[in-house]
């Protein structure tokens, strides 16, 4: 069954991971920027990341018939120093133009501090200027709920950034109503400690419905499971749901919100039903 | 199981048949650590034993969220677990996340 990882670090998994991907039916990744395990001790560090990003990590997922675009931005958990992260910031329009970045991600708020607040929202007029979409994360544990609606507050501010073109991932089952009440997509994260798991992630869909959703398994450096996607799509056929609806959610829930970049493009995958 | 939909389409006999052991597993999995906590000594209070520990408290307090009658128990047990404050910080707490708020969290309205 083909699938998409929308929300993966590939910079963090090795090639028997890409393989196995592969074999299970991944034909593409997208891959925010985000915090690398460790503080970077420069933004000129940053530099050398977005080439990883978007040069290094495509030619290699390629090699496995995998698609690989990227999102850029200074993660939230390096922003609290605000010289730092402008810094970085800088050196976003440049990266924006490249053809597979799709778009500002993953921004969004680490623990709720308003100098994380302060440059979520630089990266959303950002978005706006150059009118890209927008992969936002929401904080782990504790600081979810509050961090999600600080960032459904900020995204009020911002009306030229349509709610359709904007994802905002790790929802769980306190968060996932405010996000799809609002309009935008929501995004379900497969964590082995935290987020969501299959089986949970299979009940939001029998509660909410799939449309605006989509799955990721937000594999990285800790503890995480690249193939976490797949066993969502094994669990959903164990509970009977039909291998259209699997699909749906799986490859083109994603793929309709990643083709609005006008970037995101699959080679040889065909267009059911289009 | 019955016929395939874009829903599912599990029965309760068969959600539980394919759960059931897993989740006994699992409930066995917090007894022990509960009991672990009890034998464990000292304590981040001063007390004897770990109960005062905020994130022992918080996950009682959600034990009893379990069985209280009323549905949406991930959602009610995930506020219980939560910052429920609504301002931004000034600085940064330092550190991560534990899975509970330090300040003791409220019950939340079922
Ligand atoms: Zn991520």
């Amino acid at each position: 069954m083909a699938y998409i990882d929308p929300h993966i670090h590939m910079v963090s998994r090795t090639t028997d991971d890409y393989r196995a991907m592969q074999l299970a039916g991944c034909v593409a990744v997208t891959e925010p920027a985000f915090w690398a395990g460790f503080d970077r001790s420069s933004p000129e560090g940053f530099r050398d990341y977005f080439v990883q990003l978007t040069e290094v990590e495509p030619a290699r997922a390629a090699r496995f018939g995998i698609a690989h675009h990227a999102w850029v931005c200074i993660n939230p958990k390096e922003a609290e120093d605000l010289g730092f992260a402008r810094a970085v910031m800088a050196l976003l329009p440049e990266l924006l133009a490249k053809p597979n970045v799709l778009g500002v991600g993953e921004i969004g708020l680490n623990r709720n501090t308003k100098n994380e607040l302060a440059i979520f929202e630089e990266h959303l007029a950002l978005a706006e200027q150059h009118d890209t979409l927008v992969l936002i994360h929401t904080p782990h544990l504790e600081d979810k709920l509050k961090g999600t609606r600080l960032i459904l507050d900020a995204l009020r501010r911002h009306p030229r950034l349509t709610p359709d073109r904007v994802l905002i991932d790790h929802v769980e089952e306190h968060t996932v109503a405010a996000v799809l009440d609002a309009g935008y997509w929501a995004g379900m994260t497969l964590y082995p400690d935290s987020k969501l798991n299959p089986p949970r992630a299979v009940d939001i869909v029998e509660c909410y419905g799939s449309e605006r959703l989509w799955v990721n398994s937000a594999g990285d450096w800790g503890h995480s499971d690249p193939l976490s996607v797949p066993k969502c799509a094994a669990e959903m056929r164990a509970r009977g749901h039909s291998a259209d609806a699997v699909a749906q959610l799986l490859l083109e829930n994603p793929r309709v919100f990643l083709e609005q970049s006008g970037r995101f493009a699959v080679p040889g995958l065909s267009t059911p039903g289009r | 199981m019955g016929e395939e939909t874009s829903k599912g389409s599990s029965s309760r006999d068969a959600t539980v048949d394919r759960y059931f052991i897993e989740h006994r597993a699992k409930l066995l999995d917090v007894a022990a650590f509960l009991d672990r906590c009890d034998r464990a000594t000292g304590g981040t209070a001063g007390e004897p034993g770990a109960d005062a520990d905020f994130r022992l408290e918080a996950l009682r307090r959600a034990v009893g969220l379990l069985d209280d009658g009323n549905p949406e128990r991930t959602r009610r047990i995930l506020e219980l677990m939560s910052d429920l404050s609504d301002t931004p910080l000034d600085a940064s707490p330092g550190g991560a996340a534990c899975g509970v708020p330090r300040v003791a969290p409220r019950t939340p309205d079922a």
